[in-house]
Protein backbone atom coordinates (compact mmCIF):
# COMPACT_ATOMS: atom_id res chain seq x y z
CA UNK A 1 0.00 0.00 0.00
CA UNK A 2 1.18 3.49 -0.70
CA UNK A 3 1.15 5.96 2.18
CA UNK A 4 -2.14 7.81 2.48
CA UNK A 5 -2.20 11.43 1.50
CA UNK A 6 -2.53 13.82 4.36
CA UNK A 7 -5.20 15.94 2.73
CA UNK A 8 -8.83 16.74 3.26
CA UNK A 9 -11.40 16.25 0.56
CA UNK A 10 -12.90 17.54 -1.62
CA UNK A 11 -9.89 19.09 -3.26
CA UNK A 12 -9.88 21.45 -6.21
CA UNK A 13 -6.94 20.82 -8.52
CA UNK A 14 -6.26 22.89 -11.64
CA UNK A 15 -5.60 20.81 -14.76
CA UNK A 16 -3.84 23.30 -17.00
CA UNK A 17 -5.58 26.55 -17.93
CA UNK A 18 -9.03 25.21 -18.80
CA UNK A 19 -9.99 22.38 -16.46
CA UNK A 20 -10.58 21.69 -12.79
CA UNK A 21 -10.48 18.31 -11.07
CA UNK A 22 -12.75 18.01 -8.06
CA UNK A 23 -11.48 15.03 -6.06
CA UNK A 24 -13.65 13.42 -3.40
CA UNK A 25 -11.15 10.80 -2.30
CA UNK A 26 -8.47 8.41 -3.42
CA UNK A 27 -10.29 5.07 -3.75
CA UNK A 28 -12.83 3.13 -5.76
CA UNK A 29 -16.04 3.14 -3.75
CA UNK A 30 -19.74 3.53 -4.52
CA UNK A 31 -20.05 6.31 -1.92
CA UNK A 32 -17.33 8.43 -3.56
CA UNK A 33 -18.72 7.73 -7.03
CA UNK A 34 -22.19 8.80 -5.88
CA UNK A 35 -20.77 12.16 -4.83
CA UNK A 36 -19.07 12.60 -8.19
CA UNK A 37 -22.31 11.90 -10.02
CA UNK A 38 -24.32 14.12 -7.70
CA UNK A 39 -21.98 17.05 -8.36
CA UNK A 40 -22.10 16.37 -12.09
CA UNK A 41 -25.90 16.54 -12.03
CA UNK A 42 -25.96 19.64 -9.84
CA UNK A 43 -23.46 21.37 -12.13
CA UNK A 44 -25.51 20.55 -15.23
CA UNK A 45 -28.64 21.87 -13.52
CA UNK A 46 -26.86 25.09 -12.52
CA UNK A 47 -26.27 25.87 -16.24
CA UNK A 48 -23.15 27.83 -15.46
CA UNK A 49 -21.96 29.76 -18.52
CA UNK A 50 -18.51 28.71 -19.70
CA UNK A 51 -18.71 25.01 -18.82
CA UNK A 52 -17.55 23.02 -21.87
CA UNK A 53 -18.08 19.48 -20.63
CA UNK A 54 -17.44 17.21 -17.66
CA UNK A 55 -15.75 13.82 -17.27
CA UNK A 56 -17.05 11.94 -14.24
CA UNK A 57 -14.78 9.13 -13.02
CA UNK A 58 -14.54 6.93 -9.93
CA UNK A 59 -13.64 9.51 -7.34
CA UNK A 60 -13.35 12.81 -9.19
CA UNK A 61 -15.15 15.08 -11.58
CA UNK A 62 -13.07 16.75 -14.28
CA UNK A 63 -14.71 20.01 -15.34
CA UNK A 64 -13.55 21.46 -18.66
CA UNK A 65 -14.36 25.15 -18.94
CA UNK A 66 -13.64 28.16 -21.09
CA UNK A 67 -11.13 30.46 -19.38
CA UNK A 68 -12.55 33.35 -21.43
CA UNK A 69 -15.73 33.04 -19.38
CA UNK A 70 -14.60 31.63 -16.05
CA UNK A 71 -11.42 32.12 -14.05
CA UNK A 72 -10.07 29.33 -11.83
CA UNK A 73 -11.00 31.23 -8.67
CA UNK A 74 -14.57 31.73 -9.90
CA UNK A 75 -15.20 28.11 -10.80
CA UNK A 76 -13.77 26.91 -7.50
CA UNK A 77 -16.15 29.29 -5.73
CA UNK A 78 -19.11 28.10 -7.81
CA UNK A 79 -18.36 24.44 -7.13
CA UNK A 80 -17.91 25.19 -3.44
CA UNK A 81 -21.36 26.78 -3.45
CA UNK A 82 -22.89 23.76 -5.19
CA UNK A 83 -21.25 21.35 -2.74
CA UNK A 84 -22.37 23.28 0.31
CA UNK A 85 -25.95 23.42 -0.96
CA UNK A 86 -28.48 20.86 0.16
CA UNK A 87 -27.39 17.39 -0.96
CA UNK A 88 -27.91 17.02 -4.66
CA UNK A 89 -30.44 14.28 -5.42
CA UNK A 90 -29.47 11.04 -7.08
CA UNK A 91 -30.05 11.22 -10.80
CA UNK A 92 -33.66 10.63 -11.68
CA UNK A 93 -32.64 9.40 -15.10
CA UNK A 94 -30.26 6.65 -14.07
CA UNK A 95 -31.22 3.46 -15.82
CA UNK A 96 -31.35 -0.17 -14.83
CA UNK A 97 -30.24 -2.68 -17.42
CA UNK A 98 -30.77 -6.38 -17.76
CA UNK A 99 -27.99 -7.43 -20.10
CA UNK A 100 -28.42 -10.77 -21.90
CA UNK A 101 -25.24 -12.83 -22.00
CA UNK A 102 -24.40 -16.12 -23.63
CA UNK A 103 -21.83 -17.99 -21.51
CA UNK A 104 -21.32 -20.86 -23.97
CA UNK A 105 -18.54 -21.60 -26.46
CA UNK A 106 -17.36 -20.00 -28.66
CA UNK A 107 -18.33 -16.84 -26.75
CA UNK A 108 -16.85 -17.72 -23.37
CA UNK A 109 -13.23 -18.34 -24.16
CA UNK A 110 -11.89 -17.69 -20.67
CA UNK A 111 -14.70 -19.11 -18.54
CA UNK A 112 -12.96 -22.46 -17.86
CA UNK A 113 -9.70 -20.71 -16.95
CA UNK A 114 -11.47 -18.25 -14.65
CA UNK A 115 -13.31 -21.10 -12.91
CA UNK A 116 -10.07 -23.02 -12.55
CA UNK A 117 -8.18 -20.06 -11.10
CA UNK A 118 -10.95 -19.22 -8.66
CA UNK A 119 -11.43 -22.85 -7.64
CA UNK A 120 -15.10 -23.03 -8.58
CA UNK A 121 -17.12 -24.51 -11.44
CA UNK A 122 -18.02 -22.53 -14.56
CA UNK A 123 -21.66 -22.78 -13.49
CA UNK A 124 -20.79 -21.14 -10.17
CA UNK A 125 -18.96 -18.31 -11.96
CA UNK A 126 -22.10 -17.72 -14.07
CA UNK A 127 -24.35 -17.85 -10.99
CA UNK A 128 -22.22 -15.27 -9.16
CA UNK A 129 -21.91 -13.02 -12.23
CA UNK A 130 -25.67 -13.05 -12.92
CA UNK A 131 -26.59 -12.74 -9.24
CA UNK A 132 -24.93 -9.39 -8.69
CA UNK A 133 -25.87 -5.78 -9.35
CA UNK A 134 -23.14 -3.61 -10.84
CA UNK A 135 -22.87 0.17 -10.87
CA UNK A 136 -21.47 2.07 -13.84
CA UNK A 137 -18.69 4.06 -12.16
CA UNK A 138 -17.36 5.75 -15.25
CA UNK A 139 -17.28 5.45 -19.03
CA UNK A 140 -14.02 5.67 -20.93
CA UNK A 141 -10.92 4.01 -22.38
CA UNK A 142 -12.91 3.40 -25.56
CA UNK A 143 -16.16 5.07 -26.71
CA UNK A 144 -19.00 3.90 -24.47
CA UNK A 145 -16.96 1.39 -22.43
CA UNK A 146 -18.50 1.15 -18.93
CA UNK A 147 -16.36 0.46 -15.89
CA UNK A 148 -18.56 -1.71 -13.70
CA UNK A 149 -17.89 -2.14 -10.04
CA UNK A 150 -17.33 -3.86 -7.93
CA UNK A 151 -17.06 -7.55 -8.60
CA UNK A 152 -18.19 -9.72 -5.71
CA UNK A 153 -15.04 -10.89 -3.87
CA UNK A 154 -15.50 -14.45 -5.19
CA UNK A 155 -14.75 -13.17 -8.72
CA UNK A 156 -11.75 -10.94 -7.92
CA UNK A 157 -9.04 -12.08 -10.31
CA UNK A 158 -5.70 -10.60 -11.32
CA UNK A 159 -5.32 -9.66 -14.95
CA UNK A 160 -3.94 -11.91 -17.65
CA UNK A 161 -0.17 -11.86 -17.93
CA UNK A 162 -0.42 -11.25 -21.66
CA UNK A 163 -3.19 -8.97 -22.92
CA UNK A 164 -5.16 -10.09 -25.97
CA UNK A 165 -4.62 -7.79 -28.97
CA UNK A 166 -8.36 -7.55 -29.63
CA UNK A 167 -11.51 -8.68 -27.89
CA UNK A 168 -14.73 -8.27 -29.89
CA UNK A 169 -17.55 -5.78 -29.40
CA UNK A 170 -20.12 -7.25 -27.01
CA UNK A 171 -17.54 -9.25 -25.02
CA UNK A 172 -18.41 -9.43 -21.31
CA UNK A 173 -15.19 -9.22 -19.30
CA UNK A 174 -13.91 -9.27 -15.74
CA UNK A 175 -10.51 -8.11 -14.53
CA UNK A 176 -9.18 -7.17 -11.11
CA UNK A 177 -12.19 -6.06 -9.10
CA UNK A 178 -14.06 -4.72 -12.12
CA UNK A 179 -16.17 -5.81 -15.04
CA UNK A 180 -17.07 -4.34 -18.42
CA UNK A 181 -18.86 -4.79 -21.72
CA UNK A 182 -16.67 -4.13 -24.74
CA UNK A 183 -18.05 -1.46 -27.14
CA UNK A 184 -15.55 -1.71 -30.01
CA UNK A 185 -12.68 -4.18 -30.49
CA UNK A 186 -9.99 -3.28 -27.93
CA UNK A 187 -6.84 -4.90 -26.59
CA UNK A 188 -7.46 -6.22 -23.11
CA UNK A 189 -5.85 -8.12 -20.27
CA UNK A 190 -9.23 -9.02 -18.80
CA UNK A 191 -11.06 -12.36 -19.04
CA UNK A 192 -14.00 -12.98 -21.35
CA UNK A 193 -16.88 -14.75 -19.57
CA UNK A 194 -19.41 -14.38 -22.36
CA UNK A 195 -20.89 -12.25 -25.08
CA UNK A 196 -23.92 -9.96 -25.31
CA UNK A 197 -25.85 -8.88 -28.41
CA UNK A 198 -25.95 -5.37 -26.89
CA UNK A 199 -23.53 -2.76 -28.21
CA UNK A 200 -22.55 -0.10 -25.67
CA UNK A 201 -21.58 2.15 -28.61
CA UNK A 202 -23.40 2.37 -31.94
CA UNK A 203 -23.17 5.50 -34.06
CA UNK A 204 -26.23 4.43 -36.06
CA UNK A 205 -28.41 4.48 -32.96
CA UNK A 206 -30.25 7.65 -31.95
CA UNK A 207 -28.40 7.58 -28.66
CA UNK A 208 -24.97 6.20 -29.55
CA UNK A 209 -23.98 5.57 -25.92
CA UNK A 210 -25.95 3.12 -23.79
CA UNK A 211 -24.50 3.55 -20.36
CA UNK A 212 -24.08 6.52 -18.08
CA UNK A 213 -22.30 6.78 -14.75
CA UNK A 214 -24.73 5.79 -12.04
CA UNK A 215 -26.61 3.25 -14.17
CA UNK A 216 -27.21 -0.21 -12.64
CA UNK A 217 -26.51 -3.37 -14.56
CA UNK A 218 -27.46 -7.02 -14.04
CA UNK A 219 -26.43 -9.83 -16.35
CA UNK A 220 -28.92 -12.49 -17.47
CA UNK A 221 -27.96 -15.83 -18.98
CA UNK A 222 -29.40 -16.66 -22.39
CA UNK A 223 -29.05 -19.77 -24.52
CA UNK A 224 -27.89 -19.88 -28.11
CA UNK A 225 -31.43 -19.71 -29.46
CA UNK A 226 -32.28 -16.54 -27.55
CA UNK A 227 -28.89 -15.01 -28.34
CA UNK A 228 -29.43 -15.56 -32.06
CA UNK A 229 -32.95 -14.17 -31.79
CA UNK A 230 -31.70 -11.02 -30.04
CA UNK A 231 -28.88 -10.61 -32.56
CA UNK A 232 -31.55 -10.60 -35.29
CA UNK A 233 -33.62 -7.85 -33.65
CA UNK A 234 -33.73 -4.29 -34.86
CA UNK A 235 -31.39 -2.21 -32.67
CA UNK A 236 -34.26 -0.25 -31.09
CA UNK A 237 -36.32 -3.35 -30.32
CA UNK A 238 -33.26 -4.91 -28.74
CA UNK A 239 -32.83 -1.85 -26.51
CA UNK A 240 -36.46 -1.83 -25.46
CA UNK A 241 -36.07 -5.42 -24.29
CA UNK A 242 -33.22 -4.71 -21.87
CA UNK A 243 -33.74 -1.25 -20.43
CA UNK A 244 -36.02 -0.28 -17.59
CA UNK A 245 -36.01 3.10 -15.90
CA UNK A 246 -34.93 2.80 -12.30
CA UNK B 1 -21.20 15.94 -59.95
CA UNK B 2 -19.37 17.52 -57.08
CA UNK B 3 -15.71 18.40 -57.33
CA UNK B 4 -13.09 16.31 -55.66
CA UNK B 5 -9.60 16.49 -54.30
CA UNK B 6 -7.90 13.20 -55.12
CA UNK B 7 -4.94 11.84 -53.18
CA UNK B 8 -2.46 10.31 -55.62
CA UNK B 9 0.48 9.58 -53.34
CA UNK B 10 -0.03 9.34 -49.62
CA UNK B 11 1.41 11.74 -47.13
CA UNK B 12 2.12 10.52 -43.62
CA UNK B 13 -0.86 10.04 -41.36
CA UNK B 14 -3.19 12.28 -43.41
CA UNK B 15 -6.58 12.75 -41.75
CA UNK B 16 -9.35 15.30 -41.76
CA UNK B 17 -9.26 17.47 -38.64
CA UNK B 18 -11.21 20.46 -37.40
CA UNK B 19 -11.17 22.22 -34.04
CA UNK B 20 -12.20 19.03 -32.23
CA UNK B 21 -15.14 17.04 -30.95
CA UNK B 22 -16.42 18.40 -27.67
CA UNK B 23 -19.15 17.19 -25.36
CA UNK B 24 -18.57 13.43 -25.65
CA UNK B 25 -15.53 12.91 -23.45
CA UNK B 26 -17.76 11.65 -20.64
CA UNK B 27 -18.47 8.68 -22.94
CA UNK B 28 -14.83 8.01 -23.69
CA UNK B 29 -14.71 9.89 -27.00
CA UNK B 30 -11.42 11.75 -27.47
CA UNK B 31 -11.43 15.41 -28.45
CA UNK B 32 -9.16 14.91 -31.49
CA UNK B 33 -8.94 17.93 -33.78
CA UNK B 34 -5.90 19.76 -35.15
CA UNK B 35 -2.58 19.24 -33.39
CA UNK B 36 -1.74 22.87 -34.26
CA UNK B 37 -5.02 24.82 -34.03
CA UNK B 38 -3.56 28.21 -35.03
CA UNK B 39 -2.07 26.68 -38.19
CA UNK B 40 -5.43 25.06 -39.01
CA UNK B 41 -7.20 28.40 -38.49
CA UNK B 42 -4.75 30.23 -40.76
CA UNK B 43 -5.02 27.60 -43.51
CA UNK B 44 -8.77 27.97 -43.39
CA UNK B 45 -8.93 31.76 -43.46
CA UNK B 46 -6.38 31.81 -46.30
CA UNK B 47 -8.74 29.55 -48.25
CA UNK B 48 -11.66 31.78 -47.26
CA UNK B 49 -13.26 29.42 -44.74
CA UNK B 50 -14.36 29.82 -41.13
CA UNK B 51 -11.26 29.13 -39.01
CA UNK B 52 -12.54 25.92 -37.43
CA UNK B 53 -13.48 24.18 -40.72
CA UNK B 54 -12.12 20.72 -41.45
CA UNK B 55 -8.86 20.53 -43.39
CA UNK B 56 -6.41 17.77 -44.25
CA UNK B 57 -3.78 17.35 -41.56
CA UNK B 58 -0.60 15.44 -42.35
CA UNK B 59 2.61 14.56 -40.55
CA UNK B 60 5.97 15.59 -42.04
CA UNK B 61 4.96 15.20 -45.65
CA UNK B 62 1.64 15.92 -47.31
CA UNK B 63 1.60 13.69 -50.38
CA UNK B 64 0.37 14.46 -53.88
CA UNK B 65 -3.10 15.68 -54.76
CA UNK B 66 -4.94 16.13 -58.02
CA UNK B 67 -7.54 18.82 -58.55
CA UNK B 68 -10.61 17.06 -59.83
CA UNK B 69 -12.93 20.05 -60.15
CA UNK B 70 -13.18 23.20 -62.27
CA UNK B 71 -10.94 25.24 -59.96
CA UNK B 72 -10.06 25.21 -56.32
CA UNK B 73 -8.44 27.63 -53.87
CA UNK B 74 -6.00 25.95 -51.51
CA UNK B 75 -3.58 26.92 -48.77
CA UNK B 76 -0.93 24.95 -46.89
CA UNK B 77 0.26 25.97 -43.42
CA UNK B 78 1.94 24.49 -40.37
CA UNK B 79 5.57 24.83 -41.41
CA UNK B 80 7.92 25.60 -44.30
CA UNK B 81 6.61 22.71 -46.37
CA UNK B 82 8.13 22.34 -49.85
CA UNK B 83 5.15 22.73 -52.16
CA UNK B 84 4.91 22.59 -55.90
CA UNK B 85 2.26 22.51 -58.58
CA UNK B 86 3.17 20.76 -61.82
CA UNK B 87 6.82 21.37 -60.93
CA UNK B 88 6.52 25.11 -60.10
CA UNK B 89 7.42 26.01 -56.54
CA UNK B 90 4.73 27.51 -54.33
CA UNK B 91 4.96 29.05 -50.90
CA UNK B 92 3.28 27.77 -47.78
CA UNK B 93 1.25 30.21 -45.69
CA UNK B 94 -0.33 31.52 -48.92
CA UNK B 95 -3.45 30.78 -50.95
CA UNK B 96 -3.46 29.71 -54.61
CA UNK B 97 -6.21 28.94 -57.05
CA UNK B 98 -5.53 25.69 -58.90
CA UNK B 99 -7.23 24.39 -62.04
CA UNK B 100 -8.68 21.09 -63.05
CA UNK B 101 -6.03 18.40 -63.47
CA UNK B 102 -3.23 20.27 -61.74
CA UNK B 103 -1.18 18.22 -59.30
CA UNK B 104 -0.19 19.65 -55.94
CA UNK B 105 2.82 18.06 -54.22
CA UNK B 106 3.48 18.72 -50.57
CA UNK B 107 6.95 17.70 -49.41
CA UNK B 108 8.57 17.97 -46.03
CA UNK B 109 9.41 20.83 -43.69
CA UNK B 110 12.39 21.24 -41.38
CA UNK B 111 10.61 23.35 -38.84
CA UNK B 112 7.41 21.42 -38.18
CA UNK B 113 5.73 18.06 -37.86
CA UNK B 114 2.10 18.80 -38.66
CA UNK B 115 0.86 20.54 -41.80
CA UNK B 116 -2.58 21.59 -43.01
CA UNK B 117 -4.12 21.66 -46.46
CA UNK B 118 -7.31 23.70 -46.56
CA UNK B 119 -9.59 24.12 -49.58
CA UNK B 120 -12.11 26.91 -50.14
CA UNK B 121 -15.61 25.72 -49.31
CA UNK B 122 -14.22 22.87 -47.24
CA UNK B 123 -15.07 19.21 -47.68
CA UNK B 124 -18.60 17.89 -48.22
CA UNK B 125 -18.31 15.33 -45.47
CA UNK B 126 -20.97 14.80 -42.80
CA UNK B 127 -19.82 15.40 -39.24
CA UNK B 128 -20.01 12.58 -36.69
CA UNK B 129 -20.95 13.53 -33.14
CA UNK B 130 -20.77 17.15 -34.19
CA UNK B 131 -17.30 17.19 -35.73
CA UNK B 132 -15.32 16.10 -38.79
CA UNK B 133 -12.22 15.39 -36.72
CA UNK B 134 -10.85 11.90 -37.35
CA UNK B 135 -9.98 9.66 -34.42
CA UNK B 136 -8.26 6.75 -36.13
CA UNK B 137 -8.20 4.41 -33.13
CA UNK B 138 -11.96 4.45 -32.60
CA UNK B 139 -12.93 5.11 -36.22
CA UNK B 140 -15.05 8.07 -35.13
CA UNK B 141 -14.94 10.63 -37.93
CA UNK B 142 -13.56 8.12 -40.41
CA UNK B 143 -10.10 6.80 -41.14
CA UNK B 144 -6.73 7.82 -42.48
CA UNK B 145 -6.79 9.26 -46.02
CA UNK B 146 -5.11 6.89 -48.46
CA UNK B 147 -3.88 7.06 -52.04
CA UNK B 148 -6.85 6.86 -54.37
CA UNK B 149 -9.26 8.54 -51.96
CA UNK B 150 -11.21 11.40 -53.53
CA UNK B 151 -12.50 13.90 -50.98
CA UNK B 152 -15.73 15.60 -52.07
CA UNK B 153 -15.47 19.39 -52.09
CA UNK B 154 -17.98 21.93 -50.88
CA UNK B 155 -17.44 24.09 -53.99
CA UNK B 156 -16.91 23.11 -57.63
CA UNK B 157 -15.30 26.42 -58.47
CA UNK B 158 -12.84 28.66 -56.64
CA UNK B 159 -14.47 31.73 -55.11
CA UNK B 160 -12.40 34.32 -57.01
CA UNK B 161 -10.98 37.53 -55.53
CA UNK B 162 -7.48 38.11 -54.21
CA UNK B 163 -5.06 35.53 -53.00
CA UNK B 164 -3.69 36.11 -49.52
CA UNK B 165 -0.67 35.28 -47.43
CA UNK B 166 0.08 35.37 -43.73
CA UNK B 167 3.30 35.63 -41.76
CA UNK B 168 4.38 32.07 -40.88
CA UNK B 169 3.87 31.04 -37.27
CA UNK B 170 7.30 30.92 -35.70
CA UNK B 171 7.86 29.23 -32.42
CA UNK B 172 10.39 30.59 -29.98
CA UNK B 173 12.54 28.05 -28.16
CA UNK B 174 11.50 29.32 -24.71
CA UNK B 175 10.38 26.84 -22.03
CA UNK B 176 6.92 25.31 -22.28
CA UNK B 177 4.78 26.74 -19.54
CA UNK B 178 3.03 24.21 -17.30
CA UNK B 179 0.63 24.34 -14.39
CA UNK B 180 1.78 21.76 -11.82
CA UNK B 181 -0.62 18.94 -11.09
CA UNK B 182 -3.26 17.65 -10.87
CA UNK B 183 -1.20 14.91 -9.17
CA UNK B 184 1.97 16.81 -8.30
CA UNK B 185 1.71 15.25 -4.83
CA UNK B 186 2.60 11.85 -6.29
CA UNK B 187 6.11 13.23 -6.71
CA UNK B 188 8.67 14.51 -4.21
CA UNK B 189 9.35 18.28 -4.39
CA UNK B 190 12.95 17.61 -5.45
CA UNK B 191 11.67 15.37 -8.27
CA UNK B 192 9.49 18.19 -9.55
CA UNK B 193 12.40 20.60 -9.28
CA UNK B 194 14.55 18.16 -11.27
CA UNK B 195 11.85 17.85 -13.95
CA UNK B 196 11.77 21.64 -14.31
CA UNK B 197 15.57 21.93 -14.32
CA UNK B 198 16.16 19.21 -16.91
CA UNK B 199 16.50 19.61 -20.66
CA UNK B 200 14.28 17.01 -22.34
CA UNK B 201 14.18 15.77 -25.87
CA UNK B 202 11.08 15.14 -27.91
CA UNK B 203 11.21 11.37 -28.28
CA UNK B 204 11.04 9.19 -31.35
CA UNK B 205 7.84 7.73 -30.02
CA UNK B 206 5.15 10.22 -30.84
CA UNK B 207 1.83 10.42 -32.60
CA UNK B 208 -1.49 12.19 -32.27
CA UNK B 209 -1.98 10.60 -28.83
CA UNK B 210 1.12 11.96 -27.22
CA UNK B 211 4.80 12.77 -27.38
CA UNK B 212 7.32 10.96 -25.19
CA UNK B 213 9.97 12.95 -23.41
CA UNK B 214 13.48 11.52 -23.30
CA UNK B 215 15.60 12.35 -20.28
CA UNK B 216 16.34 11.14 -16.77
CA UNK B 217 13.48 8.93 -15.52
CA UNK B 218 11.14 10.49 -12.99
CA UNK B 219 10.69 8.72 -9.66
CA UNK B 220 7.25 8.33 -8.14
CA UNK B 221 6.94 9.07 -4.46
CA UNK B 222 3.72 7.11 -3.91
CA UNK B 223 3.59 4.49 -6.66
CA UNK B 224 2.20 4.97 -10.11
CA UNK B 225 -1.18 3.30 -9.86
CA UNK B 226 -3.74 5.99 -9.53
CA UNK B 227 -7.49 5.55 -9.44
CA UNK B 228 -8.12 6.46 -13.09
CA UNK B 229 -9.45 9.95 -13.59
CA UNK B 230 -10.18 12.41 -16.37
CA UNK B 231 -7.41 14.09 -18.31
CA UNK B 232 -6.95 16.65 -21.06
CA UNK B 233 -4.46 17.19 -23.90
CA UNK B 234 -1.40 18.78 -22.32
CA UNK B 235 -1.33 16.54 -19.25
CA UNK B 236 2.16 15.17 -18.55
CA UNK B 237 1.60 11.62 -17.46
CA UNK B 238 4.34 9.62 -15.77
CA UNK B 239 3.89 5.86 -16.22
CA UNK B 240 5.76 3.17 -14.31
CA UNK B 241 8.86 3.50 -16.50
CA UNK B 242 9.31 7.06 -15.24
CA UNK B 243 9.50 8.30 -18.85
CA UNK B 244 6.97 11.13 -19.11
CA UNK B 245 4.55 11.49 -21.99
CA UNK B 246 2.75 14.70 -22.90
CA UNK B 247 -0.77 13.82 -23.97
CA UNK B 248 -2.03 15.36 -27.20
CA UNK B 249 -5.29 15.66 -29.11
CA UNK B 250 -6.09 11.95 -29.62
CA UNK B 251 -5.39 11.04 -26.01
CA UNK B 252 -7.82 8.93 -24.06
CA UNK B 253 -10.30 10.71 -21.83
CA UNK B 254 -9.08 9.11 -18.62
CA UNK B 255 -5.93 7.50 -17.35
CA UNK B 256 -4.45 5.80 -14.33
CA UNK B 257 -0.95 7.25 -14.20
CA UNK B 258 -0.12 10.30 -12.09
CA UNK B 259 -0.07 13.60 -13.97
CA UNK B 260 2.83 15.72 -12.79
CA UNK B 261 1.89 18.88 -14.68
CA UNK B 262 -0.20 20.16 -17.57
CA UNK B 263 1.15 22.18 -20.51
CA UNK B 264 -0.87 25.35 -21.04
CA UNK B 265 -3.07 25.60 -24.15
CA UNK B 266 -1.04 28.38 -25.85
CA UNK B 267 2.16 26.29 -25.71
CA UNK B 268 0.64 22.98 -26.80
CA UNK B 269 0.80 23.60 -30.59
CA UNK B 270 4.50 24.42 -30.26
CA UNK B 271 5.06 21.20 -28.34
CA UNK B 272 3.10 19.16 -30.87
CA UNK B 273 5.21 20.67 -33.67
CA UNK B 274 8.49 19.65 -32.00
CA UNK B 275 10.32 17.17 -34.19
CA UNK B 276 11.97 14.23 -32.49
CA UNK B 277 15.25 15.30 -30.93
CA UNK B 278 14.05 18.86 -30.24
CA UNK B 279 15.26 20.07 -26.86
CA UNK B 280 12.43 20.97 -24.53
CA UNK B 281 12.30 22.65 -21.17
CA UNK B 282 9.39 23.29 -18.86
CA UNK B 283 8.63 26.18 -16.55
CA UNK B 284 5.93 26.16 -13.87
CA UNK B 285 3.48 29.04 -13.60
CA UNK B 286 0.38 29.37 -11.48
CA UNK B 287 -3.10 28.89 -12.89
CA UNK B 288 -3.91 32.62 -12.79
CA UNK B 289 -0.88 33.42 -14.95
CA UNK B 290 -1.77 30.52 -17.26
CA UNK B 291 -5.27 31.87 -17.78
CA UNK B 292 -3.90 35.33 -18.48
CA UNK B 293 -1.66 33.85 -21.18
CA UNK B 294 -4.63 31.93 -22.55
CA UNK B 295 -6.66 35.12 -22.88
CA UNK B 296 -3.84 36.85 -24.76
CA UNK B 297 -3.52 33.83 -27.07
CA UNK B 298 -7.26 33.72 -27.63
CA UNK B 299 -7.34 37.42 -28.49
CA UNK B 300 -4.97 36.71 -31.41
CA UNK B 301 -6.41 33.45 -32.66
CA UNK B 302 -10.09 34.31 -32.24
CA UNK B 303 -9.71 36.56 -35.30
CA UNK B 304 -7.11 34.88 -37.53
CA UNK B 305 -8.48 36.68 -40.60
CA UNK B 306 -6.82 39.83 -39.28
CA UNK B 307 -3.49 38.24 -40.18
CA UNK B 308 -4.38 38.08 -43.89
CA UNK B 309 -2.45 40.22 -46.39
CA UNK B 310 -3.23 40.47 -50.10
CA UNK B 311 -0.71 38.45 -52.09
CA UNK B 312 1.01 40.29 -54.94
CA UNK B 313 1.28 38.97 -58.49
CA UNK B 314 -0.15 35.97 -60.30
CA UNK B 315 0.82 32.40 -59.45
CA UNK B 316 3.77 31.02 -61.48
CA UNK B 317 1.71 28.95 -63.91
CA UNK B 318 -0.65 31.74 -65.01
CA UNK B 319 1.60 32.62 -67.94
CA UNK B 320 1.33 29.02 -69.20
CA UNK B 321 -2.39 29.55 -69.57
CA UNK B 322 -1.96 32.94 -71.19
CA UNK B 323 -2.63 35.09 -68.16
Amino acid sequence: MRPALDVSYPRFLPVGDGALSVEFGDAISPALNDRVIALDIALAAAELPGIVETIPSYRSLLICYDPMELAHRQIVAEIGRLLSGRGAPRPGTSAAWSVPVIYDPPFAEDLPEVANRLGVTPEQVIAIHTGWEFQVYTVGFAPGLPYLGELPPALHISRRETPRPAVPAGAVLIGGIQATIVPVPVPSGWYQLGQTPLRPFDLQRKDPFLFRPGDRIRFRQVNRGEYDHLMGLDRDDLLASVRTLA
Amino acid sequence: MSGRLRMIDPGLHATLQDSGRFGWRRFGVSVSGAMDPPALALANVLAGNPPDSAAVEFAQTGGTWQIDTESCRIAVTGGSFAISVDGATLAPWRSYTLRQGQVLSIGSARDAVWGYLAVAGGFAIAPQLGSCATHVRSGIGGRRIEAGDALPLGLTQAPGGNEHFVAPLRWTPSPMRVVLGPQADYFAPETIAAFLAATWQAGHRGDRMGIWLEGPPIAHARGFNLVSDGLVPGCIQVPGSGQPVVLLMDCQTAGGYPKLATVITPDLPRLAQSRSGTRLRFAAIDVEAAQQLYRAYHAVFATPERALRVAPGPPPWESWFGG
